[in-house]
């Protein structure tokens, strides 16, 4: 015991030492860049760009056209809140018009299209600097009632030009629409349904995670969807990169 | 000299944060879609007195917990190994979606996180954490916890009253009133009769029949199913 507390004292005066030692260093370069003149320059506003690319993990799930907000301190969707109309349109058809116009978005931008399985997109997103600075991510998995994946929020602010983050994104269920996989009630490629629809008739009305879907070969019997339409987490991989 | 009073003050505050109390706030958060969790249990411990481990047969205390959401054995067993206790952070059930939070200070030794807490409707389902070990540095951690099955009920899912008693084969409740009744049964028998990662439930389309008293549109769950998010002060 007092072997082991010995040691940390020692370990610590080292630490310490260091660290004044550090501290000394930076005095000396502050004392250095008080002597340079100082120029005073009109402020540019700064833009960052912003590249990012967006894979497609799933067996058999289209996703939608992706969507990408920056915002500062509101994100345009959280986990256990109730969904906005716009989430709702982009998680019940993949339309996201109505979603990109968030009040508090200071840029938002679309991918051209969506992306099929092991497909990957690329998106560049141009925002004004900020102080705070997050970015959040929507997409609709096609084949489903209301299913959508993405990021609520990636804080930005201090990624470097150069710099990535690479995360992979887990399926929401956005909590407007009833999951019964039915041929009328899921817009994709599977079934060919209807998108968008105003009622909610979800068991909840807050985004949270999806259950997976059931399929007609795994007992629900009305669903218009077949083993490959199944997923389980992660089904996409977002990369950010600072270009600019 | 200057440094060596900062010395001995600094030296003074590693020296209590290594040798007394941890302040940790534990937040849970439910991530399935249809469950609610039942009691949650949070316990600090030391590397041996876990609340439970794969691969190895469930303490009866565990079982109580897992088939009927009762954790006052593993409460009186945490208890009686000098374990940091946190129980009930959301009073009653957590929600889909909803998240509680619970304040542990932790003593000396007890340097591993450990939680529980049954996944209703199941039969033996519950969310858990075994062993995390809490780190020395403040900070905000985040864990995702998966599904278990106790393995010591057949996951028969039929809602039976009564049954969330150990032994008694059913689930107990299903809160948010999607189940079924009259199914037939799933299955009689538990393959795996150790503590193992939970298969998931199947459940039916059939409400008022079929193999299973459970909707499959509404019961099933993706790991993870909980997010617990370690504040440690």
């Amino acid at each position: 015991m007092s072997s082991l507390s010995n040691f940390k004292k020692s370990a610590l005066i080292l630490l310490l030492a260091s660290s004044i030692a550090a501290c000394g260093d930076n005095d000396n370069n502050d004392s250095i860049e008080d002597q340079e003149p100082v120029v005073i320059v009109e402020p540019e506003p700064v833009v960052y760009e912003f590249t990012i690319t967006f894979s497609n993990l799933t067996a058999g799930q289209p996703l939608s056209p992706l969507s990408v907000i920056a915002f500062d301190e509101t994100p345009p969707w959280k986990f256990g809140e109730t969904a906005s109309v716009g989430l709702e349109m982009i998680a019940e058809s993949g339309a996201n018009e109505e979603y990109l116009s968030d009040e508090n978005a200071l840029a938002s931008v679309s991918a051209e299209g969506g992306i099929g399985p092991g497909e990957t997109t690329s998106v560049t997103l141009l925002v004004d600097a900020q102080d705070v600075l997050n970015l959040s991510f929507a997409a609709m998995l096609g084949n489903t009632n209301d299913a959508f994946t993405g990021l609520s929020s990636v804080d930005v602010s201090t990624l470097e030009v150069g710099s990535s983050i690479s995360r992979t994104t887990p399926v929401y269920d956005a909590g407007t629409e009833a999951n019964t996989e039915t041929a009328d009630t899921v817009p994709g490629p599977a079934a060919g349904g209807e998108g968008f629809n105003e009622i909610r008739d979800d068991i909840a009305d807050i985004i949270t995670m999806h259950p997976g879907v059931v399929s007609n070969q795994d007992g629900l019997s009305n669903s218009a969807l077949g083993a490959e339409h199944k997923f389980d987490n992660p089904v996409s991989k977002i990369v950010i990169t600072r270009t600019q | 000299m200057k440094a060596s009073a900062f010395t001995v003050a600094t030296l003074l505050a590693v020296a209590s944060q290594s040798t007394l109390a941890a302040e940790l706030e534990v937040e849970i958060t439910n991530l399935t879609k249809g469950l609610s969790f039942t009691p949650v249990l949070i316990t600090a411990h030391d590397s041996e007195d876990k609340l439970f481990e794969v691969a190895t047969e469930a303490s009866a205390a565990l079982q109580a917990m897992a088939e009927g959401g009762d954790i006052s054995a593993l409460v009186t067993q945490a208890s009686a190994s000098s374990s940091d206790i946190a129980e009930n952070p959301a009073a009653g059930l957590l929600a889909p979606a909803a998240s509680a939070t619970a304040e542990l200070t932790t003593t000396d030794g007890n340097e591993y996180l450990s939680v529980a807490a049954m996944l209703l409707p199941t039969n033996d389902g519950f969310v858990g954490l075994d062993s995390w070990k809490v780190p020395t540095e403040a900070g905000t951690y985040t864990v995702y916890l998966n599904g278990y099955d106790a393995g010591t009920e057949a996951n028969n899912e039929l809602v039976v009253e009564g049954s969330g008693a150990p032994g008694v084969l059913g689930i107990p409740a299903a809160p948010g009133g999607q189940a079924g009744t009259n199914g037939t049964g799933i299955t009689t028998g538990d393959t795996n009769t150790m503590v193992h990662i939970h298969p998931g439930a199947l459940g039916d389309d059939d409400l008022e029949g079929g193999n299973s008293d459970l909707n499959n549109t509404v019961h099933r769950w993706l790991n993870p199913v909980a997010k617990l998010t370690v504040t440690v002060k």
